[in-house]
């Protein structure tokens, strides 16, 4: 177990933005909100999987929808608490730990606020290792723990329980029912025993994200260069460095998609990268060469301070780093390519693992 | 080719108020007649005045000559990061039941927290991604939060809802009701100076309301200094991204001239010397700001940028910032240089002034670099030790410049600034180049500060592409720029963003294009 205080999720937010692959949402927004939460109620114990009993009940806690309503709505710590109040009512018994749906981003650091509000421990665990668009696409899902029942709520009061047949309709309803709320909601889901929790969690994924941040921060602080870093730290790869020289968003359902395009600096001027995203970075690829493709992670972070950038806050003239870090072994299975590999989000290429097309360059 | 000399509406002004100098200088197309440097005074009037007599008197011309001022001024940046002369603020968030969970100035530097009163109210409104009212705004609560902020002597009030930079027909309506409430208040609007992130956009224009009051002290201090000095012409003041804002929407949104100094300086260095890609460096009296020019215009910092300490979504030059400049104190030794400075007191305190405090000008005076009060003050310094302070301010700039440089092949490096003599005119292993007039470079920056023009409008992409439209926009936004003054052969797309509107049908979607290019050489400025 490790206590963290409110400081230390500097450091977790900006690992979390690395995990975040481009999406997830802006931590900074998810920061603000537990810090405060962490002021008025006091830190949180962070427990590693192997002690939470085998019937003990984790839920975890996350902010779904569009990263820019977020940026707009900030939200509110009563919110998440109601959603889990509205889950609990459901089941008939009360979570003895709560754990980040995602490490990627905003809800790596969401569920802190209510561990701190309601003194709860929160397990350092996450179900994707990374962050993905849709509720299905964790390794819960792939380990046959069912995304339902899902509590949501919004800031207005109002609050839906779904109890739908599999991920898939879970997914469905849940994405009519965020529109509805504005475009982002607070939501309690994926209820597990400790049992679960062992087959269906990235262990130690917070603590990762952590380190991340925190080797981020050493080498700002002692000027080495924070790209090579996190590079170290993540056991990733640099595909490409240039300037972003056009960038196409389009919102749909509580997508936000599109694609970046970033023409080459230094080493790699003459040739040019795209981005594409929904939500997150989904595919980088360098006429028509894949460079790197999900489940893997594409992560771009500003040239000079290797500081993260969002799709979201991807911007003509902007000069990034592009890196890639491979994703969790579990998600290189069929089964789970068939989940959240790159044909899943309408690209029709082959997924290779990052390390591969690494030697083959 | 040389520009023509024009008498009735060739001749520009440049200014640049810094915190110890003024300088000026005046300019006939692209020629520099003229450049002065004088003492920045505590009115700032008398500087500017004295600075437009002796610039004028210099190039030997009348007041009649000249067709614009143009002036960058660092009084609002140091307000900001002195917490000084910040006047009290009412903000208005217009966004409950949302936004809860995070209270304004969240993640604000503490001391920014009490450098002034901030009245902070959260109310019903605010709007949807889709453009639904999250809550009808309380009226009710506006009227009584100014009736408040009236009482405690707030002058200043800041609105922001939540999607405003989609609809601010709330931020509007929230307006007029504090203005019926508090006729003599200053209102500012996130939605004109901020995009996407409440947060973002809300800081911004807290602080900009917190210059309110300095906002129009110093517009009305230059007007005077003009007056005085007998030019007739319209002044501008220059904005963060090296562009002009007219004296009067520069008196309202003073925030929008924050980082004006490091751009001016750094396109400033970029006209002098020609070149369009370099390292430019930029030594004061106290600082160093280091930065980069790629193809002329100053490279851009990330995602958050910081003002004071406080996150906006303004889009600023990336500066290093060191603490070595002509009046930094030097050890005994000469081992350390920096950061302390003695300032504006270098022209009393330094030892070759007659003062009893060893600077980096004194060390640069006694390694002959640099001629300027008595010599003979700083003959008797070990010779050992100046060589050691000198190797310390080489090392140090050396160091910066290695911090910036984000590509391997040399780039060559500008040196403008007051404080270049501290170099010597030399640096290791790096192309040293001191331009002219290197020394007022950011008056020279402010006087060939270009116009902008903006459009920002919503179009159907249904039955169009959005080539087309990002098309249609940009020729819109070069029409306004060629309308305020600018030769329409140097025009340059600057920024472009499209935001879906998704709730809308036909793909509606907000395309917003800024582009730039120099002001005409004989063009309308009035």
């Amino acid at each position: 177990m490790r206590r963290v205080e409110a400081s230390d999720l500097e450091a977790i937010a900006i690992g979390s933005a690395v995990y975040g692959t481009g999406g997830g949402g802006d931590p900074y927004v998810g920061k603000l909100l537990a810090q405060q939460a962490m002021r008025a109620h006091g830190g949180v114990n962070l427990i590693d999987t192997s002690e939470v009993g085998d019937d003990d009940l984790v839920v975890p806690v996350a902010m779904a929808g569009a990263p820019t309503v977020l940026l707009e709505k900030l939200g509110d710590v009563d919110t998440i608490v109601q959603a889990l109040r509205a889950l609990e009512h459901h089941l008939g018994r009360r979570a003895t730990a709560l754990m980040s749906a995602e490490v990627g981003g905003l809800n790596s650091t969401i569920p802190f606020s209510a561990a701190a509000a309601l003194g709860l421990p929160l397990v350092d665990a996450d179900t994707m290792g990374r962050a993905f668009p849709e509720i299905q696409m964790t390794l819960a899902t792939l380990a046959g723990v069912p995304a339902c029942p899902i509590a949501m709520t919004d800031e207005k009061g109002n609050a839906v329980v779904v109890s739908a047949v599999d991920n898939h309709w879970a997914e469905r309803f849940v994405r009519s029912a965020l529109t509805e709320m504005g475009g982002a909601a607070f939501l309690a889901l994926m209820p597990m025993t400790g049992a679960q929790l062992r087959r269906a969690a990235v262990r130690g994924s917070i603590s990762q994200a952590w380190r991340t941040g925190q080797a981020w921060l050493d080498a700002r602080a002692q000027h080495h260069n924070p790209i090579v870093e996190l590079r170290r730290v993540t056991g990733g790869f640099h595909l490409f460095s240039g300037k972003l020289s056009d960038v196409q968003r389009t919102m749909s359902g509580g997508f936000c998609r599109g694609h970046a395009q970033i023409d080459g600096l230094d080493g790699d001027s003459g040739r040019s990268v795209r981005l594409h995203f929904q939500n997150e970075f989904l595919l980088a690829e360098s006429q028509g060469e894949v460079l790197a493709s999900t489940p893997d992670l594409i992560v771009t972070v500003d040239l000079e301070t290797g500081e993260p950038i969002t799709a979201e806050q991807a911007r003509f003239g902007l000069r990034v780093a592009v890196l890639g870090i491979p994703c969790v072994a579990d998600w290189r299975t069929p089964a789970a390519l068939a989940l959240v590999g790159p044909g899943r989000f309408g690209y029709a290429v082959d997924y290779r693992p990052i390390e591969q097309l690494a030697l083959d360059r | 080719m040389a520009a023509t000399r024009n008498p009735a509406r060739g001749l520009r002004v440049g200014i640049d108020v810094g915190g110890t100098n003024t300088d000026a200088v005046l300019m006939c197309g692209r020629e520099v007649l003229h450049g002065c440097k004088t003492g920045t005074t505590s009115d700032v009037t008398s500087g500017v005045l004295t600075a437009l007599r002796q610039v004028m008197k210099g190039a030997g011309v009348s007041p009649a000559d000249i067709g614009a001022v143009m002036i960058g001024t660092t009084q609002f940046t140091n307000a900001i990061i002195e917490r000084r002369r910040l006047a009290p603020v009412g903000l208005l968030r217009l966004a409950l039941p949302a936004t809860r969970g995070v209270a304004p100035t969240a993640g604000w530097p503490r001391d920014m927290c009490a450098a002034f009163d901030l009245h902070s109210c959260l109310l019903a409104g605010g709007h949807e991604f889709d453009g639904r009212e999250i809550a009808a705004l309380d009226a009710d609560g506006v009227a009584r939060a100014a009736t408040l902020f009236a009482a405690s002597g707030v002058q200043d009030v800041a609105i922001a809802g939540v999607f405003s930079f989609l609809d601010d027909s709330h931020e509007r309506a929230a307006q007029a009701i504090v203005q019926r409430c508090m006729p003599e208040a200053r209102i500012t609007l996130a939605s004109r100076i901020g995009r996407v992130g409440l947060l973002e956009r809300e800081n911004a224009a807290i602080l900009n309301a917190s210059l309110g009051p300095l906002g129009l002290q110093v517009v009305s201090a230059f007007e005077q200094a003009l007056a005085d000095s007998g030019i007739q012409a319209p002044f501008y003041l220059t904005q963060n991204d090296g562009t002009l804002l007219s004296a009067a929407d520069a008196a309202r949104l003073p925030i929008l001239t924050v980082a004006s100094g490091p751009t001016n300086s750094m396109r400033g260095a970029a006209f002098l010397s020609g070149l369009r890609d370099a390292i430019v460096v930029d030594i004061g009296g106290t600082t160093t700001d280091v930065g980069m020019l790629q193809a002329g215009f100053p490279r851009q910092a990330g995602v958050a940028v910081e003002v004071g300490g406080v996150r906006t979504n303004f889009r600023m030059p990336d500066v290093l910032s060191i603490g070595l400049g002509g009046g930094s104190l030097v050890s005994a030794d000469g081992e350390y240089v920096g950061p302390q400075s003695v300032g504006w007191r270098i022209a009393s305190e330094a030892l070759v002034f007659g003062g009893g405090t060893l600077t980096a000008s004194d060390v640069a005076v006694a390694a002959g670099h640099a001629r300027m009060g008595d010599v003979s003050r700083v003959a008797g310094l070990e010779v050992a030790m100046v060589q050691r302070g000198r190797d310390r301010i080489r090392a140090m700039v050396a160091a910066a410049v290695e911090r910036v440089r984000t590509t391997p092949e040399p780039l060559p490096v500008l040196v403008v600034g007051g404080g270049s003599i501290l170099l010597g005119g030399r640096l290791d292993g790096v192309d040293l180049r001191i331009p002219p007039h290197h020394d007022v470079a950011n008056a020279v920056g402010a006087a060939m500060a270009q116009v902008s023009g903006e459009s920002d409008r919503v179009v159907q992409l249904a039955g169009t592409t959005r080539e087309a439209a990002m098309a249609a926009v940009r020729a819109d936004a070069e029409h306004a720029a060629v309308s305020a003054g600018a030769d329409p052969d140097t025009l340059e797309m600057i920024d472009s963003e499209d935001v879906p509107l998704s709730y809308l049908p036909g793909q509606a979607t907000r395309i917003r294009v800024r582009v730039v290019g120099n002001l005409a050489a004989h063009g309308e400025t009035a």
